[in-house]
């Protein structure tokens, strides 16, 4: 078993030091140095041609749009944008790389020294960004006749190509220290800045999910007042809340291995999404040498300065900014507006507001209701299989009094469940406030009837004691009345 | 040998021939395959012949004259491709094991340039492997032989098409040169070649060996043959971005204004340093070169002496670079996805796989190479090696275009030997690199070269190069052509007849 320190004691006695890798697929139509399609899910190797799939004599040709998408993306990102730089090869044996090199970028990125700042807890971390740079996707390689899916007792590799060549922008960050504890916050707050803002510029669809980012969590630990320790790479994490997991795990791994005297291996690490935990991988001791040089097949890139600042000129609102106009206009503190940051719904209730319903409302569901639902089965809140409009229309029939609170959340179960809209999920159901008066007199007849003492209460002008009697007659009409309608009827009766 | 058969005309005269009816394409591809048959067993210069093919193209190119189409200048005239350019449904190995089987399923654009143009494929010719050697005699297929003397080598890498070309078997060919495999080869073998300004041919199809040196170019027997094929596969591409978008140099006018025989007002240079230093062309190569010079200046032609102090590094920095592009270009042959695989029993895991295939498919001067390379770019080697050999090279490329300031092209043996017999220089790797002394500086600068017979020693024939400033294609077929103006036959016509 890893020995573990809880966070608290590891927080107490080591400094964290943060780094991030991210790499995302951009959604270009074509790859990045061929014209095969890029489209998610076909089938394999059918989006395959000589250059993407290395046969002799092929050679690549750079795609002008992925150039431009990662050059808006340094620039979201305050990067200085390179007049002069050029793809190089980095040369590794891996039978889901065609060529046995990957082009990508070594000494010379596209873009350089921005930052981003993030928002944890009222307060402002600005995370730098050593490098934007532009490379090639790999193959998908698939196991199997083993147990696990893995290489090891695996009869057979089988290698999907439909993925190699598809551009893929790198994005790594500088050492980031000094977050206390804070750093899985602050790294998730980055991840999810990070995605905000490429997706905000059209560029990729972000889906961690689906692989389109993928973040690698750089993690090491020293004493307050000591050198920065040795780091691990965790790759493998496939959500925001991973990216988080996945650093409270390591710094937990790390300080009970540095409190027993051991010394921390620099290695690449594995999440484990089911667990939590990270596992060993491949050691960078017996890295590979990528014996990267300048790629003799392509060009050297020129953005000229005129490109680059039309190419800034039409970034659009920054996440950030877009998010102040949004909390102001929806009346939010910045505590409430944090929670919705972090439950990733600002979009969310962006569009369901946009489908008719009010801020408040919008804010309520997703952030209460929704939330629990997603937290309790680990999916993202976007993953739910409710859309904004369905959420409108449910603070609607709440607003009309057709649905009271509780009847409301079971017709989330059914929207959940599959079983259509809130509105027929209702009528399926069979979930509707009783709004016939004869049938709620009568419940509220009997339930000050049952309740003399409480009843009295009520004449006596204690209003409050109300809500003993409302939950009688909710409690015969199996919840199905409008609370607000059942307690004026008991007022009207007895004052 | 004669003089009267369909083979042993010029490509111009086949080409029009079967324009105007006196020939059709038909019966010159079918003497053509014939002349493999009767020859190749010996000379083995092919790898694969395409009768069939070749055929149905002549056919088609005879039913479009007969429509009265008008056609390209060299339609329904064959030739032979270098088995390093990729030919769809037609083998291409590269001459190496490793891709024993492969049929491409795409051409090379240059192919597809040459069906465009109407000209049947004969086959693919036999050559070093990868394109590394100087002799052919690292193909894994086999070597090829000389036809001036089939005890001694016809150069390489594209030995197998300076002979096929040289023996008759085609009146074309398509060559590569990195570092001199068109042009050695056309010295040792009495043929034309040419290479041309780098970015001006399409690698696209071309298998690389050394991606900032490869050039694909014509292999012929006279200068005006190899312009008019230079100007069908040439001019921008854009599935290849080195290439260069610039208008063609017009270079079949230029070889018909040299084979006037004027060359009143040309500034030829003669670089300095070639003739320095123990590796310097032996006596009989310069005898015949200097005469060719002389025969230069009685065509009005000015010679210059211009020093180029960095081509003593010219060799050394070959032998950095294109081994570094090389150990990266070949890392593709894994046996994962094409060609041999080696030792896959169900039982032995895909790395140990992988290097049992690369271990099995290369000879050993590829895997030579790609050993120079992978640890001229390794941690720690890599600025010393690779880094430095890209400094010199820019230097050389200074030196040269200095030159280009003071001449209109610059003069030199193609080889410093004549063709070494087998055996010779498989010894020693220095030794055999050293055929390549003079074609390096125009790789490495990027400017053409291109190798003109120009005389004979010890029986054997010699080659005189030109070479051109960047795009200057057209100087260097002006100045070849006016040379052989001043023969009157043919050296290509006075090798030794064979297959009798």
């Amino acid at each position: 078993m890893t020995k573990l320190n809880t966070y608290e004691a590891a927080m107490a006695a080591y400094e964290p030091v943060l780094g991030l890798e991210t790499h995302i697929e951009l959604d270009t139509n074509t790859k990045m140095f061929c014209g095969c399609s890029t489209e998610f899910g076909a089938e394999p190797n059918t989006q395959v041609c000589p250059v993407c799939l290395a046969l002799p004599g092929a050679l690549p040709v750079a795609n002008r749009a992925a150039i431009e998408a990662t050059i808006k993306i340094g620039l979201a990102l305050n990067c200085r944008i390179a007049e002069w730089t050029r793809f190089a090869r980095k040369n590794y044996f891996y039978p889901d790389m065609p060529k046995n090199f990957q082009t990508s970028q070594y000494e010379e990125p596209l873009c350089e020294d921005g930052y981003v700042d993030v928002a944890v807890d009222g307060r402002t971390y600005r995370v730098e960004i050593e490098r934007v740079h532009l490379e090639e996707d790999t193959g998908k390689t698939l196991h199997v006749g083993g147990a696990t899916g893995r290489i090891h007792g695996a009869t057979e590799s089988l290698v999907d190509y439909n993925r190699a060549g598809i551009p893929l922008v790198e994005i790594v960050t500088k050492p980031v220290a000094g977050t206390a504890e804070l750093a899985p916050e602050v790294a998730r707050a980055y991840a999810t800045e990070l995605r905000d803002i490429v997706r905000s510029l059209g560029v990729s669809d972000v889906r961690m999910e689906q692989g389109s980012m993928r973040c690698d969590v750089n993690l090491s630990l020293n004493k307050p007042g000591d050198a920065w320790g040795t780091r691990t790479e965790t790759k493998n994490v496939n959500s925001l809340r991973s990216v988080e997991r996945a650093v409270r795990y390591e710094v937990r791994r790390q300080s009970a291995l540095l409190d027993g005297g051991e010394k921390i291996v620099q290695e690449t690490r594995h999440f484990q999404e089911a667990s939590g935990e990270t596992s060993p991988g491949r050691s960078k001791e017996e890295a590979t040498d990528y014996r990267y040089f300048p790629e003799p097949d392509l060009a050297v890139m020129e953005p000229s300065r005129e490109w680059v600042e039309e190419l800034r000129a039409s970034l659009p609102e920054p996440p950030r900014k877009r998010r102040e106009r949004l909390q102001a206009e929806w009346g939010l503190a910045d505590k409430e507006m944090q929670s919705v940051v972090n439950a990733d719904a600002v979009e969310l209730i962006e569009s369901t507001i946009a489908a008719g319903t009010s801020a408040s409302g919008a804010v309520k569901w997703w952030l209460g209701e929704l939330s629990r639902r997603a937290n309790e089965t680990g999916a993202e809140l976007g993953a739910l299989a409710v859309t904004p409009a369905q959420v409108a229309e449910l603070q609607g029939m709440v607003e009309d009094g057709k649905l009271n609170d509780k009847l409301a959340r079971q017709v989330i179960d059914g929207v959940l469940a599959g079983e259509g809209g809130p509105a027929e999920v209702a009528a399926a159901r069979g979930l509707e406030v009783v709004s016939d008066t004869g049938a709620l007199e009568a419940a509220v007849e009997e339930a000050i009837a049952a309740n003399p003492d409480v009843a009295e209460k009520i004449r006596g002008g204690k209003h409050a004691a109300a809500g003993a009697l409302i939950g009688a007659v909710m409690k015969t009409t199996k919840g199905q009345a409008d609370a607000k309608t059942v307690r004026e009827l008991i007022l009207n009766k007895l004052t | 040998m004669t003089g009267h058969r369909a083979i042993d005309q010029t490509a111009v005269h086949m080409a029009e021939a079967i324009r105007t009816g006196r020939a059709t394409s038909y019966e010159i591809t079918e003497a053509h395959l014939d002349r493999i048959d009767a020859v190749d067993g010996e000379i083995k210069a092919f790898l694969h012949v395409d009768r069939e093919g070749a055929l149905a193209t002549a056919a088609e190119v005879d039913a479009a004259i007969a429509r009265g189409e008008e056609l390209g200048p060299l339609a329904g005239v064959p030739i032979a491709i270098k088995d390093v350019v990729v030919t769809k449904g037609m083998p291409t190995t590269a001459a190496s094991k490793i891709l024993e089987g492969w049929i491409p399923p795409y051409d090379a654009t240059i192919v597809e340039r040459i069906k465009t143009a109407r000209m049947p494929i004969l086959g693919k010719t036999n050559m070093d492997e990868f394109a590394m050697g100087s002799s052919t005699e690292y193909s894994a297929f086999g070597k090829t032989l000389n036809p001036w003397d089939t005890g001694r080598i016809p150069g390489g890498s594209g030995g197998g098409s300076a002979a096929a070309v040289a023996a008759k078997m085609a009146p074309l060919a398509i060559g590569t040169d990195t570092g001199g495999s068109i042009r050695q080869p056309g010295a040792v073998t009495g043929t034309f070649g040419g290479k041309p300004t780098y970015g001006s041919n399409s690698r696209y199809g071309l298998i690389a060996f050394s991606s900032s040196l490869d050039t694909p170019g014509p292999v012929s027997r006279n200068a005006l043959d190899a312009a008019l094929l230079h100007e069908v596969i040439s001019g921008h591409d854009p599935r290849d971005s080195t290439s260069i978008d610039a208008p063609v140099p017009q270079v079949a006018t230029a070889a018909r204004h040299g084979a006037s025989g004027d060359l009143s007002g040309v500034r030829l240079g003669v670089v300095k340093e070639f003739a320095e230093g123990a590796d310097a062309a032996e006596s009989g190569v310069v005898d015949a070169y200097q005469s060719g010079v002389d025969r230069l200046v009685k065509l009005g032609a000015e010679i210059v002496e211009v020093s180029c102090p960095s081509f003593k590094y010219a060799l050394p920095t070959y032998y950095l670079i294109a081994p570094s592009e090389a150990s990266s270009n070949l890392a593709r042959y894994d046996g994962v996805r094409y060609g041999l695989r080696s030792g896959d029993d169900g039982q032995r895991g895909l790395e140990e796989v992988m290097s049992l295939t690369r271990e099995a498919g290369f000879g050993p001067e590829v895997k030579r190479r790609i050993i120079l390379g992978t640890y001229a770019l390794s941690a720690g080697y890599v600025d010393a090696f690779y880094g430095q050999a890209q400094k010199v090279r820019t230097l050389i490329k200074r030196d040269f275009e200095a030159a280009f300031d003071q001449v209109d092209a610059l003069v030199s043996p193609t080889t410093p030997f004549i063709a070494f017999k087998f055996g010779e220089r498989t010894g020693d790797p220095y030794q055999m690199y050293l055929a390549d002394l003079y074609t390096i500086p125009s790789n490495l600068y990027g400017g053409p070269g291109v190798s003109v017979p120009v005389g004979l020693s010890e029986g054997m024939p010699v080659g005189l190069q030109v070479m051109g400033p960047v795009l200057g294609d057209d100087i260097a077929y002006r100045v070849a052509a006016a040379l052989e103006s001043t023969q009157e036959t043919p050296l290509a016509d006075t090798a030794p007849e064979i297959g009798k």
